[in-house]
């Protein structure tokens, strides 16, 4: 990425109160979806793995949410299920006034193009054996009656937009690194033009030098063309500078969803607070002065996750309560929700 | 100046005191045999280090940091690599001499190596116990019940509970970070006195990360060996490290100690490398920075500086020359023309 676009802007965001203002465009209410665990000979069906336990979320209408949490707490099942990537067990993922999760195959097929979704690895998610002009043009074969002409101007306008050169067009993916492979499957993504896009982890697998060129192209893309994100990371320090609200899941639940100012100021939920105080900070001053909360012991089974609290178990405020009763998911000022019994 | 001394060149090397360091290496260069030609993936790196000492060697991915420290203890399978130049200097033997006899009597001996996917490294067949005490019987000629003694005092060392218990689990019975626990135990089961730790929390949620640090920070205390962490995270290294190595093109291009490299980067790269985190503290801010370019192509020793195409500051001496490492002050030196006398590039 070339300097002038760097310069090209300061950065600025719409204040708050606009987006508060934008229309939902996914609403997801009490998703479950439980993965049945099947044993011994006649494949006897013997308990389920609960990867979303119920979470409850909104999206506005080009707004950026963050979905963190640690590996293994169900973000990318969310991820994928409000694509319908998977069929939810039980829960409602309303995109534009209909349930996703209650359409058929033919009419899924048809909101398809509106909502699209990039990988972690842009390794894997490309065809080895496919140019990227045919990776690209693929979502227009099968959506759209574009003639073979229309389609290379649509993939040469693509790859441009991406920030690749159009002249790449015939190459396959392994003459490429892993940041130009990313932008492929960015460029993939907006090939129907899409409203909604679901990021799981596109940066993770990139050198840091790169995930900033990669977020910055995210953030580029969001504003010329109005795209809203589903951004799932692991990466706080990533999501603080991308998201306009985060949530944070614990083995399948949100625990805490707030704006990413009051999220990373004034953290509610133990949990929020344990996590952000293990990420490391490139500060040797700071690294030296701070307080760390350490957990200790790991996440539970998610095919047994505890009666009350999800995180009771490790949790260093805990009381009785917790490890009977479940919190209720309340929302504690507004754009602030949290479930913990101790928070006030 | 325990541990400042270090140098990209081959002329000068400086003359380092037998118990000065634990271990010190000297212009290594490895090359890797490939159909498309020879790749220099590490170019002459040099340092050494102290007694008790951690060193966090930080770089992108094919920067040439973990190939540089599996040359130590030629843990890289030759062919295709081959280990052209250099030497590594160790308890007043040259590592890279020692016949595979010799070598193997080191390795997981004196110095221990911690690898950096918990998954793979372990042996899946055979349980923990099994995969602790093997070193032990090997390297200390402890018999079956000794051997398993010590390993439960390990696994209660890395913080496993009910430890004689667990001697029996195999790897998949055990979550991330316990695993990695047990990696550690393994390492540290013949009292190293260099540990090489690659990557060891990179596979691992930052909850978990946060403990590893805590209990290798506690090890140190305890124990006083010298580590090498190998990392690309700069913020794990500002936590733990006493030196800190920059790696780009399988070159060191900046070496200090950690407070220096955060408060006054001097090469371009590791500046730029600083400016790309998002930060943690404070307001949010605008546009990320990023680094143009792509990382050097390694298919030729190094002849200019390596960073010269991405470089802001780049002038004519660094498409010249690859530039040495010039000392700032004791500690810090960096690999760039802009702190040669003239100070410019």
């Amino acid at each position: 990425m070339s300097a002038e676009v760097i310069n090209k802007e300061d950065g600025s965001r719409a204040p708050a109160g606009e987006k508060s203002k934008a229309a939902t465009i996914l609403k997801v209410s009490d998703l479950k979806i439980h993965f049945p665990i099947h044993k011994g000979l006649f494949r006897k069906r013997v308990g389920e793995v609960k990867a979303v336990n119920g979470v409850s979320f909104e999206i506005k209408q080009g707004e950026t949410l963050g979905l963190v949490g640690e590996s293994g707490c169900g973000k990318s099942t969310t991820g994928r299920a409000v694509l319908r990537l998977y069929d939810p067990t039980a829960g409602e993922v309303i995109f534009e006034d209909r349930d996703i999760a209650a359409l058929s195959a033919e009419e899924m097929r048809a909101t398809r193009p509106r909502m699209q979704m990039i990988f972690q690895d842009p390794q894997a998610c490309l065809n080895p054996r496919m140019t990227v002009g045919s990776i690209i043009a693929e979502p227009l074969v099968e959506h759209t009656s574009l003639s073979g002409q229309q389609r290379r101007e649509k993939v040469m306008e693509l790859l441009e937009a991406v920030g690749l050169n159009a002249d790449y067009v015939n190459r396959y993916p392994h003459e490429f690194s892993g940041g130009q492979r990313q932008r492929i499957g960015i460029a993939r993504a907006l090939a129907l033009d899409p409203d909604f896009i679901v990021c799981d982890e596109p940066i993770a697998a990139l050198d840091v030098s790169i995930q900033a060129q990669v977020v910055n192209l995210l953030e580029d893309l969001q504003r010329e063309r109005g795209l809203t994100y589903l951004f799932i990371s692991h990466d706080l320090s990533m999501v603080r500078h991308i998201a306009d609200r985060v949530a944070v899941m614990y083995l399948g639940k949100i625990v805490e969803l707030s704006t990413v100012e009051k999220l990373f100021d004034d953290p509610k939920h133990p949990y929020t607070q344990a996590l952000l105080s293990a990420v490391p900070v490139a500060n040797p001053e700071i690294e030296a002065s701070r307080e760390r909360v350490i957990l200790t012991g790991d996440v539970p089974n998610p095919s047994n996750p505890p009666e009350g609290c999800v995180f009771c178990t490790r949790c260093p405020v805990a009381v009785k309560k917790c490890f009977t009763v479940p919190p209720v998911w309340r929302e504690l000022n507004p754009d602030q929700f949290v479930a913990c019994h101790l928070v006030e | 100046m325990s541990g400042g001394v270090l140098r990209n060149s081959t002329e000068e090397v400086p003359v380092v005191q037998k118990g000065d360091s634990v271990l010190s290496v000297q212009d290594l260069r490895t090359v890797f045999h490939t159909q498309d030609g020879l790749v220099h993936a590490v170019n002459g790196i040099s340092f050494t280090l102290a007694p008790g000492e951690l060193l966090g060697v930080v770089g992108e991915s094919g920067s040439g940091k973990s190939v540089s420290m599996m040359s130590l203890l030629k843990l890289l399978p030759m062919p295709p690599a081959e280990i052209v130049e250099g030497s590594v200097h160790f308890g007043g033997r040259d590592l890279l001499q020692l016949s595979d006899a010799e070598l193997r009597q080191l390795r997981g001996g004196d110095i221990g190596f911690i690898f950096q996917d918990p998954m793979t490294s372990l042996n899946p067949v055979f349980n923990i116990g099994f995969q602790i005490m093997e070193p032990l019987r090997i390297h200390m000629g402890m018999n079956k019940k000794q051997a398993a003694d010590r390993a439960v005092e390990l696994l209660e060392l890395v913080g496993i509970p009910s430890a004689r218990q667990r001697l029996r689990d195999f790897p998949h019975q055990f979550s991330g970070g316990m695993r990695q626990r047990v990696m550690i135990a393994i390492a540290l089961a013949c009292d190293p006195k260099v540990l090489i730790a690659d990557e060891p929390t990179t596979a691992l949620d930052v909850t978990v990360q946060a403990q590893i640090i805590e209990l290798v920070k506690g090890l140190r205390q305890k124990l006083g060996m010298a580590i090498v962490w190998i990392t690309h995270d700069l913020g794990v290294v500002a936590g733990i490290a006493d030196k800190v190595a920059v790696m780009y093109g399988g070159q060191i291009v900046e070496y200090s100690d950690v407070a220096s490299i955060y408060s006054d980067p001097r090469h371009p790269y590791t500046q730029a490398l600083l400016r790309t985190l998002p930060t943690q503290e404070g307001g949010r801010t605008g546009r990320l920075v990023s680094i143009p370019g792509q990382a050097p192509n390694l298919n030729a020793p190094p002849a200019a500086c390596s960073f010269a195409p991405r470089c802001e500051h780049v002038g004519p001496k660094c498409w010249a020359a690859n530039p040495p490492l010039f000392d700032i002050h004791g500690q810090h030196s960096s690999a760039c023309w802009l702190e040669s006398e003239g100070g410019t590039a």
